[in-house]
């Protein structure tokens, strides 16, 4: 380069506008300047990162301190009684913490499954040029609002449910010693089994995507050394790539459980919102984030606000741990993807 | 002889592959049958519902006609100012855990705790900003409905800056560093401008997230029928609205909130279209 042209970086700065400096203040100046912004813009960044950490110890704690006059009350029977009564004002979290599980069980009790069957065509069978169009497509409908999916189960699913499955449901198992329990009761269109159906049909592209993507993660050479000494697509599933992916799939199908416990507008139309326990999961029921989301608003007294905020730090704690232990397994599957 | 339980096997095998593969392929046409089921219904209550005094009147009371004016300007409103809050928080923490200390002890306990917030049922973070400015304040305001969205916002933005600046070549950095550029402006001028289109596809995605969100505004913003743009009153927003007319008993409202369904719906799928390709761009 032409000795001329070649300036100390600071005049490279003050040229290019980085540094604003008046005429008269010296280079030294300038570059104080420069030290400063640097380190301010340094520890507002680290303030930020600091900031959300912040907000996860400002949202448990400010729950655990809204929670505190229902927990004294109530203390530990919170957890275990179902009386959930506005006007006597005694409240205990069971009925909505059992609907929670039930609905979100039934829901990965398919999801699960027919997640990781769509994943296995995507990798395995499909054909090449329709793998992409319908991996988007799969990302997309993981993005549709969950209240999309809540007015289409009130409206549409829970009507065609009452017509449908859930009287050949009763017939079908109506006399069946066991299994009677639980198909109990009137085809109501609402309630634990369509809201369980609904969450599934929700998880049902995170699942999938998730799996996909781990069972793509499988080296090649693995399933083409499996293919080469004669196994069946299906073994190569089975035998290769399910075990190399189990730790992945296990995060995706746990980060989608994280979901559907805390769903909260899916659930909310058609659910029932009726605060008992029932054997028969065609009868109403409720969650957790069903009662929020419908009574929160209408709660009269302290305590019943305070019971509400109860019940949604114990779904933020099952989430919590859910959540926590889904992205430890992901994480560790991407390490060793590297 | 020999060769005939070895055809046998063969044989099983063979079924069982064909039956377990046949499995995969209903299930692919269970899972999005059901799903297009479902964006069909939507188009077509929703379409039947469309028309442009949707766009131009308010919410009517019971039995009267009329559109999701307010809701529809609240939502944008609420949007905005989640991202107005959110992004520039996102934005920095990303980058500090992708400049500053992409290895040490902080990054990777926010890196935790990010996920954890990027997931968390989003009626807890309702509740938490009610905890925090509803009830000190005395009443539900759009404000708080704003900033109860930020706090959904923040995670996705954390995310996909972190995720996009580590992509950004570390030969650039140098390159930089040699010319003697200050580590601010390293980042400030080279850093977000070779990764700006990765972190705007992250802005819009979480505008895509947010935009359907109705359980964190419930008890925030909460509802109002009326015309309002003061963020220090109730705010309508289109989700809340829509919950709150397909439970209501009214033919019309019902009506409007699959019309309000099908708005946010087509918003989202906009946002995530226009999200990858920008992403796919690159």
């Amino acid at each position: 380069m032409d000795p001329a042209r070649r300036q100390p970086v600071v005049d490279v700065a003050l040229q290019a506008g980085a540094v604003r400096v008046g005429e008269r203040e010296s280079r030294a100046k300038a570059l104080d300047r420069v030290r400063a912004w640097d380190t301010a813009f340094r520890l507002l960044t680290r303030a930020a990162a600091i900031s959300v950490l912040v907000i996860l110890g400002g949202v448990i704690l400010s729950l655990f301190i809204g929670s505190l006059p229902a927990l004294q009350a109530f203390g530990f029977s919170f957890l275990t009684e179902q009386r959930w009564n506005p006007v006597t004002e005694k409240f205990g979290a069971l009925a909505p913490i059992y609907g929670t599980l039930v609905t979100s069980f039934i829901a990965m009790l398919i999801a699960v499954p027919v997640g990781l069957m769509i994943a296995v065509f995507l990798t395995e069978l499909c054909p090449k040029w329709i793998r992409r169009p319908i991996g988007i497509a799969i990302e997309l409908l993981a993005g549709i609002p969950s209240i999309i999916y809540g007015i289409w189960g009130l409206f549409v699913f829970a009507p065609f449910l009452q017509d449908t499955l859930q009287p050949f449901l009763i017939a079908t198992f109506g006399n069946v010693p066991v299994l009677s329990a639980l198909f109990e009761g009137p085809p109501y269109g609402i309630g634990i089994l369509t809201a369980g159906l609904v969450l599934a049909i929700m998880v049902l592209p995170f699942i999938t995507s998730i799996s996909r993507d781990v069972f793509e993660a499988v080296p090649p050479v693995l399933k083409e050394a499996a293919y080469g000494i004669g196994c069946t697509t299906w073994e190569v599933v089975r035998y290769v790539v399910l075990p190399y992916a189990r730790v992945g799939v296990i995060g995706g199908v746990m980060l989608g459980l994280g979901r559907a416990l805390g769903e909260t507008m899916a659930v909310t139309f058609v659910i029932g919102n009726a605060h008992k326990i029932s054997t028969s999961i065609l009868a109403p029921g409720t969650t957790i984030s069903a009662t929020i989301a419908n009574e929160f608003t209408e709660a009269v007294g302290d305590l019943y606000t305070s019971s509400l905020i109860a019940l949604g730090l114990i779904l933020f704690v099952i989430t919590f741990i859910v959540l926590s232990t889904a992205r430890y397994m992901l994480a560790r599957i991407e390490r060793r993807i590297g | 002889m020999a060769s005939l339980p070895m055809a046998s096997l063969y044989a099983s095998r063979r079924r069982r592959n064909a039956i377990a593969m046949s499995l995969s392929l209903i299930a692919t046409a269970i899972g999005l049958g059901w799903l297009v089921a479902i964006l069909g219904v939507l188009l077509w209550q929703g379409f039947s519902g469309l028309s442009l005094s949707v766009f131009t009147e308010m919410t009517p009371p019971p039995g009267a006609a009329g559109g999701l004016l307010n809701p529809i300007i609240g939502s944008l409103i609420l949007t905005a100012l989640a991202v107005a809050i959110g992004t520039p928080v996102g934005i920095l923490a990303g980058t500090y855990m992708a400049e500053y200390g992409r290895y040490d002890r902080l990054s990777s306990v926010v890196r935790f705790i990010n996920d954890i917030l990027l997931s968390a049922p989003s009626i807890v973070i309702g509740l938490f900003i009610y905890e925090v400015m509803v009830a000190p304040m005395g009443h539900f305001s759009g404000l708080a409905g704003g900033v109860a969205l930020a706090v959904i916002v923040l995670p996705v933005v954390v995310r996909t800056t972190e995720d996009m600046l580590t992509l950004v070549p570390n030969q650039l950095r140098e390159a930089a560093s040699a010319l003697g550029m200050p580590r601010a402006y390293i980042i400030a001028r080279m850093c977000y401008r070779a990764a700006k289109a990765g972190m705007i596809t992250g802005v819009l995605l979480a505008i895509a997230r947010i935009s359907g969100e109705t359980a964190p505004l419930l008890f925030t913003a909460l509802n109002n029928q009326f015309w309002s743009t003061n963020l220090n009153a109730p705010m309508a927003s289109l989700p809340v609205v829509i919950f709150q007319f397909a439970l209501s008993p009214y033919k019309d409202w019902q009506q409007l909130a699959w019309t309000g369904a099908l708005i946010i719906t087509i918003a989202v799928l906009a946002l995530s279209i226009i999200a990858r390709a920008l992403a796919a761009r690159k």
